[in-house]
């Protein structure tokens, strides 16, 4: 059974420089990489995920995937801190202090707050101490940027599924991230919302931010990743770079399954 | 029928010609119901969203004696309050009692667990909803409490309605504690006990009608203020 021991995911440039771009003037060192040595969530005394062993480095899109009930979602959120850790080490390069105020996460259904979609996408910055007529003017450039200009006054909840997610996207992207998780989001789109959705992520892995993001969905793993996690059974199994994992085939036989598209369970 | 008939006409004369007196129990009447209601407001709705958002021991306990307590008897709190102000009582220097201050205390008392129970469950399921993002852009507990009270504030207002209509129909405690004392603490409720007690059926039929009217009224306007059933997805 292949493990999950001491696997690493290919390093960007190291320093802060390697962060390109992305105006990080003025901030404190990265986050990044983040590290899981040996990392396992529990409930109720069954073991969810885990050990897991995972190097997220400064630069890349990774992508999760697998079956369901593999544990991507759980993988994602204990990272995030959202999994309570049972046992092993997440190790972030920067004190904890700083680390929550400069990851953001994606859910799979968008959570809309009853307010509009302004102040959706303002909340975070409100919540972090910008005067409210600043957040609403940045939340605004924010959603035109999204596509969402025309509906700032509208009820969050009305929103479409593909607005929705879009809206969740602003709102996580708004205080420039360092790094970005996305649990499915395109899970529940059409083709259009999805291409949309990617086009966002991939400008916002263009302007600095590291993007994680689990899907089941073969046709944008493919487009999309740069680095795979492929888990099952609450292990992770492979761990490569797309090019390595899609073209040169799987180690694993559950992942060479999967991706033919044989029902993996 | 005769006497509905001439409770009906009687309120309508008393409404028509301003009755004086009639103004004077009206204004005490809302001036005691509503500064009750904000003030147990003030302590029920976060006291509610408080207990969504903790987890501590004994929180199962805690709620279900804030839900007993919505069902406390008046006249008991009203024995409570008034043995807490009378002279021999702890609070009695203070002078409260057969006042509209004692008044008020006894109506926060019975309205409180009411609004914070209501705001409990309101508050709750906005919090299953809201839990993972909250927690996800870092907000402190006082943010996350401030946020719930404020998206859930629609929801709320029902029970700020509910606390209103048990404070504004409330007549046992009010009457051991105020002492129904004409021109000083006597109010609508107070008054249709009186008049009833006195055999002037069709005066206490009409201020029942008065204190009904008012109770719409004031839900009336409170549903407009707060744009309720407009945005029926918020």
């Amino acid at each position: 059974m292949p493990t999950s021991q001491g696997i690493s995911l290919p390093a960007g440039p190291a320093g802060p420089a390697a962060l390109g771009e992305r105006a990080e003037s003025g901030r404190a060192a990265s986050i990044l990489p983040l590290r899981l040595r040996g990392a396992m969530a529990r409930a109720r005394g069954k073991v969810l995920i885990g050990p897991i062993d995972l190097d997220i480095t400064r630069r890349g899109l990774t992508i999760v995937m697998g079956p369901n009930g593999a544990g991507k979602t759980t993988l994602l959120r204990l990272m995030h801190g959202l999994q309570r850790l049972s046992a092993g080490e997440i190790i972030w390069s920067a004190p904890q202090s700083q680390v929550r105020d400069r990851q953001a996460f994606v859910f799979q259904s968008p959570v809309m707050m009853r307010r509009s979609v302004l102040d959706n996408i303002a909340y975070p910055l409100v919540l972090h101490g910008v005067a409210r007529a600043d957040a609403r003017a940045q939340a605004a450039e924010m959603a035109t940027e999204m596509g969402l200009g025309g509906l700032l006054d509208q009820p969050a909840p009305v929103l479409s599924g593909g607005e929705q997610q879009k809206l969740s996207l602003a709102r996580a992207l708004i205080r420039a991230p360092e790094i970005l998780f996305l649990d499915e989001p395109c899970a529940n789109l059409d083709g259009r919302a999805t291409r949309e959705i990617e086009a966002i992520l991939q400008k916002a892995q263009g302007d600095g931010t590291r993007i994680v993001m689990s899907t089941h969905n073969m046709g944008q793993a493919r487009r999309m990743a740069q680095d795979v996690v492929f888990m099952y059974d609450g292990k992770v199994h492979e761990c490569a770079e797309a090019t390595g994992f899609f073209e040169d085939r799987p180690k694993t036989p559950e992942a060479t399954g999967f991706i033919n598209g044989d029902i993996v369970e | 029928m005769d006497e509905i008939l001439h409770g009906t006409y009687e309120a309508a004369r008393l409404i028509v010609t301003l009755d004086r007196d009639l103004l004077e129990i009206i204004v005490l009447s809302l001036k005691v119901t509503l500064t009750a209601v904000a003030i147990a407001s003030l302590i029920g709705l976060p006291m509610g969203a408080w207990l969504a958002v903790n987890r501590f021991r004994f929180r199962r306990i805690v709620i279900a004696v804030l839900n007993a307590l919505m069902g406390l008897p008046p006249v008991v709190v009203g024995l409570f309050v008034y043995m807490m102000l009378s002279r021999s009582g702890p609070f009695g220097a203070m002078g409260l009692l057969f006042t509209p201050s004692a008044m008020i205390i006894a109506q926060v008392l019975i309205i409180t667990p009411l609004i914070a129970s209501i705001s409990h469950q309101t508050i709750r399921d906005l919090w299953a909803q809201y839990h993972d993002l909250l927690i996800s852009l870092n907000a402190t507990r006082g943010q996350r409490i401030m946020s719930l009270l404020w998206d859930g504030r629609r929801a709320l207002l029902t029970a700020m309605l509910a606390g209103f209509g048990r404070a504004v129909g409330e007549v046992g405690a009010i009457m051991i504690v105020g002492g129904n004392i004409e021109h000083a603490t006597r109010v609508l409720t107070t008054a249709i006990a009186l008049e009833t007690g006195r055999g002037n059926f069709a005066f206490a039929m009409g201020l029942g009608m008065v204190l009904i009217a008012i109770a719409v009224l004031v839900n009336l306007a409170i549903h407009g203020l707060g744009r309720t059933e407009r945005s029926s997805v918020w």
